[in-house]
């Protein structure tokens, strides 16, 4: 009889705990849904059009000591070319011997066509003064590769080492909380809040990540480049800041390019 | 700062059209303070006004809780070809219109 009661009230209980994993389960699906349902909602209207529409504009005015505009500027199909550009970034230049992210190039441009300083960039913060200027014709480039296939060559051989450089940093520990990028962007099926962690060691996850940067943050309603998400990157695993458009910066971005190639560029992105 | 254009786009949907529109607007609420501990003046749109070929369709009294760059959508009769004008007035008198047609 004792027996009788016990296996009962097992399997009661057994009952309740299968109704309380289908019951997570369910919440789990919810916030998912919950998610889903918000970045549907917001996926309209990105307010980095705005920027994009002044990018153009900065894109084509006469400004810097030398009185130019960027029409000229060559972001690696041609001198002026702009629509697809972004989605084969980054590239070996030829003309600076170096390997170089959007950002990169657009100083090189501005440096030579119009005479502005660089250093002057590089030393700036995020979302202010030359680098703000900076931030608008991102806004613009990237939205005019959208929906372009992602397509970094990788021929060239400082293209390669550049990928091994980065592909070493992206495991490289280090830090007070003995973080790498690997830490969070190295597993599958990762989220902070309401922000899925891309894997970015596999062609999907990088994909996603590469894809869907540069972005506007609705939170704060920032728009973000590639090179302000690697240096809040850097300050999330509280490693030293990285200098604006070095190459310790592009080799990151030379490694994440490359395993997202065959992506669809859907930039600029919208997050939370 | 001369405010940044609208961004409107107005399509038929049914009887209806269907207008979405992205102002470029600080909105600062007056609640928020910079680095150095001074408060931020207030700055956000007031009123929203939205007409259809010059007849009225729609107004709104804005403040201090919608954020920034608002995004903006409504649906109105109305048909291909009409024009949508948008008008917003912000706490410093300064105002930005913008229009589209329908397509």
């Amino acid at each position: 009889m004792k027996s009788k009661a016990m296996k009962a009230a097992g399997w009661a209980a057994a009952v309740g705990w299968s109704l309380c994993a289908s019951l997570a389960l369910a919440q789990e699906v919810d916030t998912t849904k919950g998610i889903e349902e918000y970045r549907r909602m917001i996926q309209d209207g990105n307010p980095a059009d705005l920027l994009a529409m002044e990018g153009d504009e900065i894109w084509t005015t006469s400004y810097g000591p030398k009185q130019q505009s960027l029409a000229q500027c060559d972001l690696g199909l041609g001198p002026g070319v702009v629509k697809g550009a972004y989605a084969r970034l980054p590239r070996y230049f030829a003309d600076t011997a170096r390997v170089q992210d959007l950002e990169s190039r657009l100083m090189t441009c501005m440096q030579t066509l119009q005479g502005v300083d660089p250093e002057k960039i590089v030393k700036e913060d995020f979302l202010k003064g030359e680098r703000l200027r900076v931030a608008k014709l991102v806004a613009y480039v990237v939205t005019e590769s959208q929906g372009e296939t992602i397509a970094v060559d990788t021929a060239h051989p400082k293209m390669q080492e550049m990928y091994e450089l980065g592909r070493r940093m992206f495991f490289y520990r280090a830090g007070p909380m003995d973080f790498s990028c690997a830490s969070c962007h190295g597993a599958d099926n990762q989220r902070i809040r309401l922000q899925d962690l891309p894997n970015l060691t596999k062609q999907k996850g990088a994909a996603a990540g590469w894809g869907s940067w540069p972005a506007y943050r609705v939170s704060a309603s920032q728009f973000w480049t590639m090179q302000h998400r690697l240096w809040d990157c850097f300050r999330q695993q509280r490693l030293a800041e990285p200098i604006y458009g070095s190459d310790a910066t592009v080799a990151l971005s030379v490694y994440m390019a490359v395993n997202a190639n065959g992506g669809e560029m859907m930039t600029p992105g919208i997050k939370r | 700062m001369a405010a940044g254009p609208m961004r409107i786009r107005a399509s038929v949907s049914g009887d209806e059209i269907n207008v979405r529109v992205l102002m470029a607007h600080p909105m600062e609420t007056g609640q928020r303070k910079d680095p150095s501990g001074n408060v931020i003046e207030a700055h956000y749109i007031t009123d929203v006004v939205a007409t259809i070929n010059d007849k009225i369709v729609l107004t709104a009294e804005w403040g201090p809780a919608v954020s920034t760059n608002p995004y903006f959508e409504f649906n109105a009769k109305g048909k291909a070809g009409d024009t949508v004008k948008v008008k917003w007035v912000d706490n410093k008198g300064e105002s930005r219109e913008d229009s589209v047609q329908v397509k």
